[in-house]
């Protein structure tokens, strides 16, 4: 039994980041329609300089509760900025100059962006991968019992993970409110709609998916600080990795439905644990995908998906 | 009538059919019939090219700042902040530059001119001074001089010779000299190996981009002419390898017989991937498609006991001509045809197979284009809705075009095997797809000649640069996006058409559909 909550509150953990990451997906997917394959290399940026920043700062275990906060809060905020720079730049130099052409074009280039953004971190970061000490200890353990073996086993739920998804839950709701209730949502809503017509009535819509851009790399550039103090390590192929599985997630949950991509966040990370930790961990990839696969066969939108009325 | 030389504040414009009037009379003696354009002056134009590029050297000072400026090495005790601010200078420097020869580029003036030429000498001059100094540079400035000449020759050809050029190569040139450029291109590649640059390096080079050809003449059946978006291609030739590579140290079978069935065995796996992808839409294609790519990886990777995982299979048996190995020795080739023994025999014998191979590719996609399922295929790309209205059947169609674009990937796969002599999972990575993909889609989705120039290009572009071991996967990154921003159609951008009710013409690529991959 404490395996299973074990298991569980693992599987929540690393589905929220994925489902922070995938959120960036969904979100361009909505509303320019195009797969955005470089966003997993702006989570791999974020999670780079948010480490550049940490170790800039000199920030180790031993220093004080206070200094850890304010320093990981700069950290955050400092990767914020600049990964939506990185989110801004790679839309205008791979998106923008396609935005009327063809579906394979754009996919093209954000192939090419992507790889360009892996090598240019391999290039100027080192290849090899970069641990850092765990900076935020301790835990909360939740029950303790025996296994048939008579070995005693305790679910516990570290005070990272706590952070991972109490932060997930506040950045999901803050979005929630920013896409129904303000007008820069409404303009990302009505972009998503009917491009032309929202233009007619006004709204810029090269704005708005630029901020659609940016508000997914700041969304990806937090995952890649959770993700840094999760895991402890981060290298230049993080992004690949972590990008391919989220973007399943956000298929997984129906692209262009924003409570979708966390779901089918939660689902990917839920399914990637409970099958390493009951069956083999060599084949969790296979079964998430496996899963998408049977998922998109019944359900061909996605779980939350619109299915797409094609007009003859 | 408002005067266009001057800038007015206040003018007030005749209205309705007096407007029209006096517009056409204008517009009759050369004048603007739009009043309140200033002509910039070159002071002005300038300054504002100086602000966009410092805006976009601001830009790329917090882009660069912790990932260029900074950089964290590994010490004892953990990881340690090393500050590289020359590094960074030098970017943003490159890149204010770089964004001022291309804003002053496009310019229409020898003015501008004299600022590209400018700008140009400036950056050389820094190069200069730091290599005087010892400062490694030389990658940053050789790109930021191309930089600067290209803008000065763009600037010179655009403007008095652009014109003409276009002119004579779309009238008659390039066009008629389309027809010739498929046998001459065989031609060139049949008498390859004997060329007198031909050593043995080179005969690699050229297997390597006959190898992609294939690919990418595979993957234009599933993608140019059937319009489904298929990411997982390398599934297929992974699958083609490892299986000829199975069979035939398992069996002991030899290359002509493996190869059929390693093709057999691919096809197999494309009719098994096409059936969950019916109903999907392009992106959920591509994502399960994409997703098949990495299990078949996967699986390869961790099923120690049949496929090796990651130690791979090896001792691959060689291809042989009718039973003749090319070895040293008695009884083999070099003997029995009197030759001096040389490797490169049997580069030469692998180079033929697999240009072999690549027109059988070429000349089965052709034919089917002209067969009954060659036009379902392109008519299930350009509308799937009208495609099932007139009683085809895009179930089958859909499982063909997978199953045969499958067969050639599971054939390059073999062919693969055989010429390394050893296979592991390394090697089909999702990488290896996207740069098929791109081969395909940067020739020109649907055009058999795009696909080897964009071979040729990139594969021996990438080979080309193998002493800049590092950046060579960055600069090739970059050359995607480039070259995809600049030619969205792909390189090749007119298209033969299939079907034809009087005369065959070359059309438009943009008349052709990309496909949603319904």
């Amino acid at each position: 039994m404490e395996y299973f909550i074990q298991q569980l509150i693992n599987g929540l953990t690393l589905g929220s980041i994925y489902g922070l990451i995938a959120i960036g997906y969904t979100m361009v997917y909505g509303i320019i329609g195009m797969i955005n394959f470089a966003h997993g290399d702006v989570f791999m940026v974020g999670a780079f300089i948010a480490l550049a920043v940490i170790v800039a700062l000199g920030l180790t275990a031993a220093s004080g509760i206070g200094m850890l906060a304010l320093a990981l809060f700069l950290a955050l905020v400092v990767s914020m900025l600049i990964t939506s720079a990185w989110g801004w730049t790679v839309e205008r130099m791979a998106y923008r100059p396609l935005r009327g052409s063809f579906r394979l074009a754009p996919l093209i280039t954000a192939i090419g962006m992507s790889i360009t953004l892996q090598n240019f971190v391999q290039v100027s970061q080192g290849a090899r991968n970069k641990p850092i000490e765990p900076l935020i200890r301790g835990g909360v353990e939740l029950s303790r019992g025996t296994t048939a073996g008579g070995v005693t086993i305790g679910a516990t739920i570290s005070t990272m993970q706590i952070i991972i998804i109490v932060t997930t839950i506040v950045l999901m709701t803050i979005f929630s409110l920013i896409i129904a209730k303000t007008p820069l949502g409404r303009a990302q809503r009505a972009c998503e709609q009917d491009a032309k017509m929202a233009s007619l009535l006004g709204i810029n819509v090269d704005r708005t998916i630029s901020l659609t851009f940016v508000m997914g790399a700041a969304l990806a550039s937090v995952a890649g600080l959770m993700f840094l103090l999760y895991y402890g390590v981060v290298d230049f192929y993080i992004g690949f990795l972590a990008g391919v599985k989220a973007f399943t997630a956000a298929v997984l949950g129906g692209i262009g439905s924003l409570p979708g991509a966390m779901l089918g966040g939660l689902l990917i990370g839920l399914i990637e644990v409970f099958w390493s930790g009951y069956f083999t961990i060599e084949y969790k990839d296979v079964a998430a995908f496996s899963i998408l696969a049977i998922v998109l066969i019944f359900l061909p939108s996605g779980l939350l998906g619109k299915p797409e009325v094609e007009k003859v | 009538m408002a005067d266009a030389t001057q800038p007015t504040a206040v003018t007030v414009r005749p209205e309705g059919a007096q407007a029209k009037r006096e517009d056409r009379a204008a517009a009759l003696e050369g004048e603007l019939p739009f009043e309140g354009r200033r002509e910039e002056t070159f002071g002005q134009r300038l300054l504002s090219a100086l602000k966009d590029a410092g805006v976009a050297a601001l830009l790329a000072l917090v882009l660069f700042l912790f990932l260029i400026g900074a950089r964290t090495r590994i010490e004892t005790g953990g990881l340690d902040i090393e500050w590289r601010w020359e590094g960074l200078f030098v970017a943003v420097m490159v890149v204010f530059f770089g964004r001022l020869v291309f804003s002053t580029a496009w310019a229409k003036d020898r003015t501008r001119f004299a600022v590209a030429g400018g700008v140009t000498l400036v950056a050389a001059a820094i190069f200069f001074l730091l290599r005087l100094q010892g400062e490694p540079a030389q990658w940053w400035f050789a790109a930021l001089a191309t930089a600067g000449a290209v803008g000065l020759v763009r600037n010179r050809v655009g403007t008095r010779y652009g014109a003409s050029i276009r002119q004579a190569s779309g009238s008659l040139g390039l066009r008629r000299a389309f027809t010739f450029i498929g046998p001459v291109l065989i031609a060139f590649a049949i008498l390859f190996p004997f060329m007198p640059f031909a050593d043995r390096r080179v005969l690699d080079l050229g297997i390597l981009v006959m190898t992609y050809v294939m690919l990418g003449w595979g993957l234009n059946i599933v993608v140019g002419l059937a319009g489904l978006l298929d990411l997982g291609y390398v599934a297929f030739y992974a699958v083609g390898a490892y299986s000829f590579a199975l069979l035939a140290t398992n069996f002991d079978l030899g290359f002509w017989i493996c190869l059929p069935l390693a093709g057999i065995l691919a096809a197999f796996w494309g009719v098994i991937l096409g059936f969950p992808v019916l109903r999907l839409r392009g992106d959920y294609l591509a994502i399960v498609t994409l997703a098949f790519g990495e299990i078949i990886r996967v699986v390869l990777l961790n099923w120690y006991e049949v496929t090796g995982g990651p130690d791979g299979v090896s001792r691959i048996p060689k291809p042989t001509l009718f039973g003749i190995e090319f070895r040293r020795g008695e009884g083999n080739f070099a003997d029995l045809f009197g030759l001096e023994y040389s490797s490169v025999h049997r580069f030469i014998f692998l180079y033929y197979i697999i240009l072999g191979l690549a027109l059988l590719t070429n000349f089965v996609t052709m034919r089917l284009r002209r067969l009954p399922i060659g036009r379902a295929w392109e008519a299930l790309r350009e509308d799937e809705i009208a495609c099932r209205s007139l009683g085809i059947n895009t179930t089958t169609t859909k499982l063909t075009a997978f199953s045969i674009g499958a067969m050639f990937g599971g054939f390059a796969g073999a062919f693969f095997a055989t010429r390394q002599g050893f296979i592991s999972p390394e090697s089909f990575t999702f990488i290896e797809s996207a740069i098929i993909l791109a081969i395909v889609v940067l020739g020109g989705l649907g055009s058999q000649v795009g696909v080897v120039i964009a071979s040729v290009v990139m594969i021996g572009g990438f080979e080309l640069f193998r002493e800049f071991e590092e950046y060579r996967m960055l600069v090739f990154g970059l050359a995607m996006v480039l070259i995809m921003v600049w030619r969205p159609r792909g390189l090749i951008s007119s298209r033969e058409p299939s079907a034809v009710l009087k005369e065959k013409k070359m059309i438009g690529g943009d008349l052709v559909a990309q496909g949603e991959g319904h």
